[in-house]
């Protein structure tokens, strides 16, 4: 039986490795290391860049803190009168000039190695939009017709981001009433908040990855700290990148979208999962038979007719995932930039300009039709055609996949 | 004291004095008016973009969106941005420039008068409709311009709000503006010296503003080429900016940050020219290397027009270009160096008295070397892939803008205060002022580095859990130095307004030297008629 002083100071230390541990990641001082070599070199060169900051910082400001206190008037101290050195004026001039060659040449070195993106292994497109990513995967190892190609999606759900904390007015617009909770009871933030999505862009360990990256609409940046790599997405232009995950590294790596891209710029994170080599090819094989499964599917679902409760059950899920963002899980928009939906010409008028506008985009709206299935637009088109009281002038209610694929 | 001033005027002065009324500041012609109306007007908007920035960080001090949609944040950081850089840091040199420089010549008034009542009238005009936009976006009207300040094609282009050609209008008026103002300080300077007044005599403030409006002029009608390319590109059918009809998006980087750049230094160089002002007069011991500082002045703004593309080194530059571009922005930590150098050089074995203006300009140094370091940093290529578009970046521009720029403008104001009104400012509600800024601004803007390092991106409404504690104390920081600037507020009115405070002699400081600290306190309505003989 330990004595209780000593009881408390092992809890104590326990409680206190827990703690640290936990400050560790929420206390963060310092960029991360990463887990590539080009990461690792360029953690390095910062440490360099920074150390060599705050050893000029403590002369600079050593010569300027003792002079404050010895210098002073109320001292007694008589001003000197000198100015004007030439020679202490080449010294420093020269000196940084100096120190900057020595910053520059492992600068230029890591650079140069950074921006080789020859002899990759794998091939994988990018593509940003408002505001997802798109990852098509377009050669691996001189094999170029794997048709893999899906949309990677936050998936944090809208309920754990907004938490309003007043009901009425602008804060924030539209939906505010309806997720206002007086008691202030919200869901409380998953582990990952914000660095989620649904389908994480997959690579192998030991293998130089390079991406190709470019964008549908405004410029995004596709960054993964744990890489060191940044490059922005620009919309009619093709960017390089590329990464080699060492071997003995498999995880998931998250990052950012870097580039401002519109409202929900805050809520496209990247996530990235290297797998061994093996697993990356099994992976590799039954994404790509699930996702000729899928296209098959929807390829029949076309010719097929479906029930107004089934479309509906489909298009609550369907829109709330990928509509609600701008116009609202409750329809209302965020006028003037997202419209409303209820009662809205747009939804309950004609029903072709309906179909139009979710397959083709409008305004700042992007084009469904290449994102969706046409059984998932058409389930969208019945729920926001029937949804939040609209009733239809032209007493379409119900669309069918076959309408929206023709 | 406040009959005595009054008198000041009519006794020494046969000329008439100054209008009644609103017509006074309406048709304004005296630089002493238009200086006053300028810094009065960048003092308002400073309050106006705190005031945004105070909404953005109690949005951004817990996870998650309890206040403002995104939509509307972006419009708050875009505001923000604009009315600091464009309303509150420009417009305060310019008004410092206006009443000092022809007091530092010994010239009676600004060459061009006339153009100089046109060059601020613009800017509440300008300003105005910014301010509307954001105004009726808070009422749920339209949307105010929502991205961000730098503007990037296709989002403020094909993707901006209808607001937007209001902004485009805006600026050209702020440019206007600008360009008229530098062309005024141009004449001046070239024409209305002192006799005697060579230009290596010049105080380094008219010297540093000089080159400044060399600067304004080259790149502000550079500005007014890349807005009214957006604007063809979103009303006439051009596709600068778009490359679905052979246009490019990095074009129009290409172009702002031509103008960017340099407008950078055009917010940093006349805050070296007071800080050199300041320190000397406080060390009592002339400034160290006067000519170098000419020169290292002439070089960073020389440089500042090769570096433009270190804002842009992760669009996909040429690995030549980001290698040029990295070398140019490290070269110019030599002349930033020589500048810091030189002030320590002359607080050395000085007389020093921490007077609040001294105080202000000490902390300048300091942050704004502190922001000078992580420029430096920034300016490493390889090292900026992880840097760039963080809040590391936030922090950088921060420091050298708030603690840098903003402060030289405070310690200006306390310095030259008791010159313009005759009366000695509150000492320690001042001294309270200045203690508060300083640990406020660092609390505020230092833990940035921290949470850009830990790779949070700027501009985002929400972030991930790691961030959040840092985040909070950043927005309690962000509070603490917002109310902090209310205490300025409340020391001008009572010096400006309700008249109270010490009489102060004509020489004011003690080791203050210049033109302007032979003139009377408070400065009479028109001065140096006659011009002085300097030897």
């Amino acid at each position: 039986m330990q004595s209780l002083p000593k009881r408390c100071l092992w809890a104590g230390l326990g409680l206190l490795a827990v703690t640290s541990q936990t400050a560790l990641a929420a206390w963060q001082l310092d960029m991360t290391p990463g887990v590539t070599d080009i990461s690792q070199e360029v953690f390095a060169l910062h440490r360099t860049m920074l150390w060599w900051c705050v050893a000029i910082g403590v002369v600079v400001f050593g010569a300027m803190f003792y002079s404050m206190i010895k210098h002073r008037k109320s001292k007694g101290q008589q001003a000197a009168h000198f100015h004007e050195s030439t020679t202490v004026e080449i010294v420093w001039t020269v000196a940084p000039f100096l120190i900057l060659i020595l910053m520059a040449v492992p600068a230029t070195k890591l650079l140069i190695k950074m921006s080789d993106t020859s002899d990759s292994a794998l091939t994988v497109k990018i593509t940003g939009s408002q505001w997802k990513w798109h990852y098509e995967y377009l050669d691996y190892q001189g094999n170029t017709d794997i048709s893999l190609a899906y949309f990677s999606v936050l998936s944090t759900p809208r309920d754990q981001i907004e938490r309003p904390a007043r009901a009425s007015g602008l804060f924030p617009k539209g939906a505010a009433q309806d997720r206002y909770r007086e008691d202030g009871n919200y869901p409380e933030a998953g582990e990952h908040y914000n660095m989620e999505v649904d389908k994480p862009l997959v690579i192998p360990t030991g293998r130089k990855v390079r991406f190709l990256i470019t964008s549908d609409d405004v410029i995004h940046a596709w960054w993964v700290p744990d890489f060191a790599i940044k490059k922005d997405a620009i919309p009619g232009f093709i960017n390089e990148l590329w990464v080699n995950v060492p071997a003995d590294k498999p995880g998931i790596y998250r990052g950012f979208c870097a580039e401002l891209c519109g409202k929900d710029h805050a809520f496209m994170p990247v996530v990235v999962e290297a797998k061994t080599e093996a697993e990356f090819e099994q992976w590799l094989a039954d994404a790509q038979e699930q996702q000729k499964q899928e296209e098959l599917a929807a390829a029949s679902s076309i010719d097929k007719t479906f029930s107004k409760d089934e479309l509906m059950a489909e298009g609550e899920k369907a829109y709330l995932a990928r509509c609600s963002a701008c116009h609202q899980p409750n329809g209302q928009g965020l006028p003037p930039t997202f419209p409303s939906l209820v009662g809205s010409p747009f939804t309950v008028g004609d029903v072709a300009n309906h179909i139009d506008i979710v397959k083709k985009g409008k305004n700042a709206m992007p084009g469904f039709a290449a994102v969706l299935t046409p059984k998932e637009m058409a389930a969208i088109i019945t729920y926001e055609r029937n949804a939040w009281g609209n009733v239809p002038a032209d007493g379409v209610d119900v669309v069918q996949p076959r309408d929206v694929a023709n | 004291m406040s009959e005595h001033a009054l008198d000041h005027h009519h006794d020494d002065h046969a000329h008439h004095g100054p209008a009644k009324g609103i017509k006074r500041w309406l048709f304004a012609t005296n630089h002493k008016d238009i200086g006053a109306m300028y810094l009065w007007f960048s003092f308002i908007m400073f309050l106006t973009g705190g005031a945004l920035a105070m909404l953005i960080r109690a949005e951004l001090m817990y996870p998650g969106l309890q206040l403002v949609d995104p939509n509307f944040f972006n419009q708050l950081t875009t505001t923000h941005g604009l009315i600091m850089v464009f309303g509150a840091v420009m417009p305060a040199f310019v008004g410092l420039a206006n009443y000092m420089i022809p007091l530092m010549l010994g010239a009676p008034d600004m060459a061009l008068p006339r153009l100089n009542n046109w060059s601020f009238w613009l800017l509440p005009a300008a300003f105005s409709m910014l301010i509307i936009a954001i105004i009726k976006s808070f009422l749920g009207i339209a949307d105010a311009p929502n991205f961000g300040w730098t503007f990037y094609a296709p989002l403020s282009t094909k993707f901006g709000p209808a607001s937007t050609d209001f902004f485009i209008f805006s600026v050209h008026m702020m440019g206007i503006s600008s360009i008229m103002g530098a062309v005024n300080v141009i004449v001046t300077i070239f024409n209305l010296r002192a006799p005697g007044m060579t230009l290596m005599k010049m105080p380094l403030f008219v010297w540093t503003w000089l080159i400044t409006a060399f600067l304004l002029i080259a790149v502000m009608p550079v500005l007014a080429g890349v807005v009214t390319m957006m604007l063809t590109d979103r009303h006439f059918g051009t596709s600068f900016f778009d490359a679905a009809g052979g246009g490019d998006p990095v074009l129009f980087q290409h172009v702002f940050w031509f103008f960017g750049h340099p407008e950078v230094y055009i917010m940093i160089l006349p805050a070296f020219g007071i800080v050199s002002a300041i320190i000397p007069t406080f060390a009592r011991k002339p400034l160290f290397g006067y000519a170098s500082m000419v020169y290292a002045t002439a070089s960073i703004a020389f440089l500042s027009f090769v570096v433009w593309a270190h804002h842009m080194f992760t669009v996909g530059l040429p690995l030549a270009g980001n290698l040029f571009y990295m070398y140019m922005t490290m070269l110019i930590a030599v002349p930033t160096g020589v500048k810091v150098f030189n002030w320590v050089a002359t607080m050395w074995r000085g007389a020093m008295t921490f007077e609040v203006p001294m105080l202000f300009s000490i902390a300048f140094v300091i942050l704004f070397t502190i922001g000078g370091f992580s420029g430096l940093m920034l300016a490493i290529t390889p090292v900026d892939q992880q840097y760039h578009d963080t809040y590391f970046v936030v922090a950088h521009f921060h420091y050298v803008l708030v603690s840098g720029a903003i402060f030289s403008i405070i310690a200006g104001v306390y310095y030259w205060l008791p010159k313009w009104t005759g009366r000695m400012y509150n000492e320690f509600w001042a001294k309270f002022h200045f203690w508060n800024s300083l640990l406020s601004v660092n609390l505020l803007f230092f833990p940035m580095h921290f949470v850009g390092l830990a790779g949070m991106p700027r501009r985002y409404s929400d972030y991930a859990l790691q961030f959040a504690d840092f985040n909070w104390w950043i927005s309690i920081g962000g509070f603490w130095f917002g109310v902090s600037q209310l205490i300025l507020l409340g020391i001008l009115i009572q010096v400006c307004f309700r008249k109270k405070g010490a009489p102060v002699s004509d020489q004011v400081w003690e080791g203050a030297e210049g033109l302007e600290w032979t003139l009377p306190s408070p400065a009479p309505y028109h001065t140096f008629s006659t011009p002085p003989i300097v030897k």
